[in-house]
């Protein structure tokens, strides 16, 4: 096998990068590390995954679809996305412009004992969500592609994935909130108000 | 499914039953006895109608359109419930409302084997996992028990599944 490039960006600054950015953004983060990371800083408007791996990105179609005139972006893990994979061809042909799925990418299962996933076998995400007619898709490595990437990711006008590759650093849970409902009704109230609740 | 079915109207009345209940999402894995009801849905652009490659992603794409304030339907045969029982532990958790409308195969007269399995267990795997489970076997029925439904889901915040039997539906008699 040819050599591959390694994922060598650290998972929390690139999370800590991307919610630096994310103004009114409504975020979805799909189980695991990516829900772990993002809780660092925690915010009304992200809904946290604890459960239903490979829900991650049709739960961003969902609420895309609902709130066209806000940007959805959907944080997840490599693993979490093989096991939604039919949403790249469903989100892919509804491409709704208000969407950007990204990938953060340590090649690994890192909850279950590091095994690896498929991405580490040349499994290439970018390749499959442009093959899913996403109109943008790009593997990134540095940090310098992250932060010429992230403006449009959160302010674009078209479907959009980016698969970031990261080294395989593991951090300890950093969010203590779980409750299901209360996240889900926190995230409602925030986002329409009393009409949560009608 | 059977050829010589007269012009069925309960399809039209649950389509009526989404726009009386501000339903705005369909979901939908496609079966023989939705083929009207999609064809409504695909046709309002009051409703955003996605097609699915298997029927867990409309749970999971239907939780998101709750968090964003819009309710949706969520339509499959009953093969495709067997997809869905992890994903059901998100709207379970959450208590996130989810209306199926499930075409049941399995049950009366059915034709193929291997429909069976899961045609009988549809019931008892919804209900295992929290889906409260309700049917429609006649046509004059379908309209009223499609809005019980709805309303229970959206205003108990629970998943209910409507089983459209497939005597309603009809079936291919293999004995000609």
């Amino acid at each position: 096998m040819p050599e591959r490039k390694q994922g060598t960006l650290d998972r929390r600054a690139v999370m800590s990068e991307l919610l630096k950015a994310r103004k009114d953004a409504l975020i979805v983060t799909g189980l695991g590390s990516t829900c772990y990371d993002a809780g660092t800083v925690d915010h009304p408007n992200t809904f946290y995954l604890w459960g239903g791996m490979g829900a991650a990105a049709m739960m961003g179609l969902g609420l895309a679809l609902a709130q066209p005139s806000r940007r959805v972006v959907v944080v997840t893990g490599d693993g979490e996305m093989l096991m939604g994979f039919g949403a790249f061809a469903t989100i892919g042909s509804k491409a709704p412009k208000n969407l950007s799925l990204i990938v953060i990418d340590n090649e690994h299962y890192s909850e279950t004992g590091m095994q690896p996933t498929h991405t580490q076998r040349g499994i290439d995400l970018s390749e499959v969500a442009k093959a899913c007619n996403f109109p943008s898709a790009e593997t990134i490595y540095t940090e310098r592609e992250l932060t010429d990437a992230i403006p449009d990711l959160f302010n674009g006008s078209s479907l959009m994935f980016r698969d970031i590759k990261v080294n395989t650093k593991r951090y300890p849970m950093s969010i203590r909130m779980r409750d299901g409902a209360y996240i889900k009704d926190r995230f409602r109230e925030n986002l329409l108000g009393q009409a949560a609740f009608d | 499914m059977n050829q010589n079915v007269p012009q069925r109207v309960w399809p039209r009345e649950i389509y009526e039953v989404f726009k009386q209940t501000s339903i705005e999402q369909i979901a939908y894995v496609p079966d023989a006895g939705h083929t009207e009801l999609i064809k409504s849905c695909e046709a309002d652009n009051a409703i955003s109608a996605v097609s699915l490659t298997s029927e867990e992603e409309g749970v999971a794409m239907l939780a998101g359109a709750w968090l964003g304030g819009k309710r949706g339907g969520l339509l499959m045969q009953s093969s495709g419930v067997g997809n869905c029982i992890n994903m059901l532990s998100v709207v379970q958790e959450c208590r996130i409302p989810l209306l199926m409308i499930v075409t049941m195969r399995g049950e009366w007269g059915e034709f193929n084997p291997w429909q069976l399995p899961m045609g009988q267990s549809t019931p008892k795997v919804l209900e295992n996992a929290g889906v409260v489970v309700q049917r429609a076997e006649h046509p004059e029925e379908v309209r009223d028990v499609v809005y019980a439904a709805a309303l229970m889901a959206f205003s108990t915040n629970r998943a209910i599944a409507v089983l459209l039997g497939q005597r309603l539906i009809g079936f291919k008699d293999w004995s000609k």
